[in-house]
């Protein structure tokens, strides 16, 4: 029973964090109509940028931490600019293949600068477990879970009070509209692609900090998807949800295959059943949008 | 093809200057545009007309003339459907804004409601009115008091929280209007505001749009199919076909004019005594 819910918990604060990437993901699908491919890849440049800041300078960590998000949001309007925006108005299969691209050439960029290897993250909050009403919780995992809240929140609070988060919803429902209300929409896809690339990158540093930094990394963006999916491909809340679902699914299907099943790495195999599942009864995702009609 | 000759316009200053509405000092000029789609397709075939500061003046015609175009020329929203000026100027307040991107547009103080409300969906009423300050500079508290005066204009969008998409279309057009107020813009561009509404609410608009007129001093290019109620509300007018401006006087005389009257405020004119000769007249008679 104790693994039950250590499990659980498990589940919930890795969920969470899914919960965040997959969040980014709806963001530029939301806005710019893009299913990036390559957002996995973002946890991993991220994670890295951060690393060789930390290690390689010796800078402290807050200062590290800040630098790896600026560079993060000019990478990411770089990647909109000059990678995407020539690609409006091309055929969705073709915007899909750069993404893809995007991916392999990163991950294959990584591996050639940084190795294969695992490599560990200087300590920056303690090691000593914390126990919470008798479980052992990693201080890391905590903040981590701490983080994904307080940015689940800022996602809210910029998408329902903030201009530039009206802007943005505005710019998603449709382009023509955005114009007519003096938005800029060029502006707003680099905004997508920079808070995106930039909370992806904060979500690599803590995976980073848990299990240490590797090209594993970018397997976090596959998890993702089916996420996304389950939440509907352009439902904020949908992403969250179905971030807690996959990351709790996971965790669970550990559980009942460790306990009974022995059958081995369910673990990664559980998320895309239920995917599919869902997906037969709810074609939308769980909060996807279909189009208001007035009858 | 059409010429001066086959004009048939009362205006006595039509033949020699270009028409100007009367008293103010106009804020926008369309000079001469001609607009282009695609690169080949030609709309609008040198239009010209002028909108008095404080004013509302109406641009009416038939279907495919050219009324959206040519909002949409002044707009800038014409780039976002491949289409360009390519000939002429649109000066406002003395500056060329001819296919300058939209959203600048929108900061010099052009704001269009489009054709068919266009209100975001899947925001809620207060979400979209706050959208239409977007590009304002002010304090959030002047954003505030706007949105109290656009809401007291309103008082029935007070009542909608939901997302308004649900409303009616009456309402989404009170909104539509009511987004663009808080745009604060010197100039509005309202395209077909009595699209797809039921007779009762048209008038309510027309108030609506008259009322903002006399208190706020809204400068207003309005177009229109339904010529009886933008006659109404206008001061001046002018009558497009097929791209170009064949008509244009004021209201008085367009209301007055025999060929408006039969075309487009129904009655007037002997010739309607009988089907036959109505035809015949009608093809007598087109402009061009």
């Amino acid at each position: 029973m104790d693994l039950f819910i250590q499990l659980l918990i498990n589940g919930i604060i890795v969920g969470t964090l899914y919960g965040v990437v997959a969040m980014c993901f709806v963001l530029i699908y939301k806005s710019t109509q893009v299913v990036n491919f390559a957002q996995g890849e973002f946890l991993l440049i991220g994670a890295w940028i951060c690393w060789t800041i930390l290690v390689q300078f010796q800078i402290p960590f807050v200062f590290g931490f800040l630098i790896t998000l600026a560079f993060m949001a000019a990478l990411g309007m770089f990647i909109q600019m000059v990678v995407l925006r020539p690609m409006i108005g091309e055929p969705i299969i073709s915007v899909i293949m750069v993404t893809i691209g995007l991916s392999i050439f990163t991950r294959a960029l990584s591996n050639w600068l940084f190795g294969q290897s695992t490599v560990g993250f200087p300590d920056v909050f303690g090691v000593n477990a914390i126990s919470i009403g008798g479980l052992q919780v990693q201080p890391a995992y905590l903040m981590s879970f701490v983080i994904s809240l307080v940015i689940m929140a800022g996602f809210f609070y910029f998408f329902k009070y903030s201009r530039h988060g009206l802007a943005m919803r505005a710019t998603a429902f449709n382009q023509q509209v955005a114009q007519s209300l003096g938005i800029s929409v060029k502006q707003v896809f680099a905004m997508a692609w920079a808070i995106s690339a930039m909370v992806s990158a904060l979500a690599g540093v803590v995976v980073g900090m848990v299990n240490g930094v590797s090209s594993a990394l970018s397997f976090i963006g596959i998890k993702v998807f089916p996420a996304v999916i389950l939440g509907g491909l352009d439902s904020i809340i949908g992403a969250v949800v179905g971030g807690l679902i996959v990351g709790v699914l996971e965790n669970m299907a550990e559980y009942v295959d460790g306990q009974f099943l022995h059958w081995g790495n369910m673990l990664t195999i559980a998320p895309f059943w239920v995917l599919i599942i869902i997906l037969v009864v709810k074609p939308y995702g769980l909060f996807g949008t279909k189009d208001i009609e007035r009858v | 093809m059409a010429s001066a000759a086959s004009r048939t316009a009362p205006d006595p200053t039509a033949s020699d200057a270009p028409p100007r509405p009367a008293n103010a000092e106009p804020i926008l000029t369309v000079n001469n545009i001609e607009v282009v789609y695609d690169d080949v397709i030609l709309v609008l075939r040198g239009v010209s007309l002028e909108v008095p500061q404080g004013e509302i003046v109406t641009l009416l015609g038939p279907n495919g003339a050219g009324k959206t175009t040519t909002l949409k020329a002044i707009s800038g929203l014409l780039r976002t459907e491949n289409g360009a000026v390519t000939r002429g100027e649109v000066r406002f307040m003395g500056e060329n804004i001819a296919n300058m991107a939209p959203e600048q547009i929108v900061r010099k103080g052009i704001f269009q409601v489009m054709e068919g409300r266009r209100i975001v969906e899947d925001m809620t009423v207060i979400e979209n009115l706050r959208l239409g300050a977007y590009t304002r500079k002010d304090s959030a508290g002047a954003v505030k008091r706007d949105l109290e005066m656009v809401l007291d204009y309103f008082p029935r969008l007070r009542e909608r929280t939901g997302l308004a998409g649900y409303l009616s279309g009456g309402e989404q057009q009170m909104l539509a209007i009511g987004r663009a107020m808080m745009a604060r813009p010197k100039l509005i561009l309202l395209d077909e505001p009595s699209m797809g509404l039921a007779p009762l609410l048209v008038k309510e608009v027309f108030n609506i749009i008259r009322k903002l007129n006399a208190e706020l001093g809204m400068t207003t290019l309005l177009v229109e199919q339904n010529a009886k109620m933008a006659l109404g509300a206008a001061s001046f007018g002018y009558i497009m076909e097929s791209g170009k401006i064949v008509m244009d006087g004021p209201q008085q005389d367009l209301l007055d004019n025999e060929d408006v009257k039969e075309f487009y405020l129904g009655g007037g004119g002997e010739h309607r005594k009988s089907f036959k000769n109505l035809k015949s007249y009608k093809r007598r008679k087109r402009w061009i």
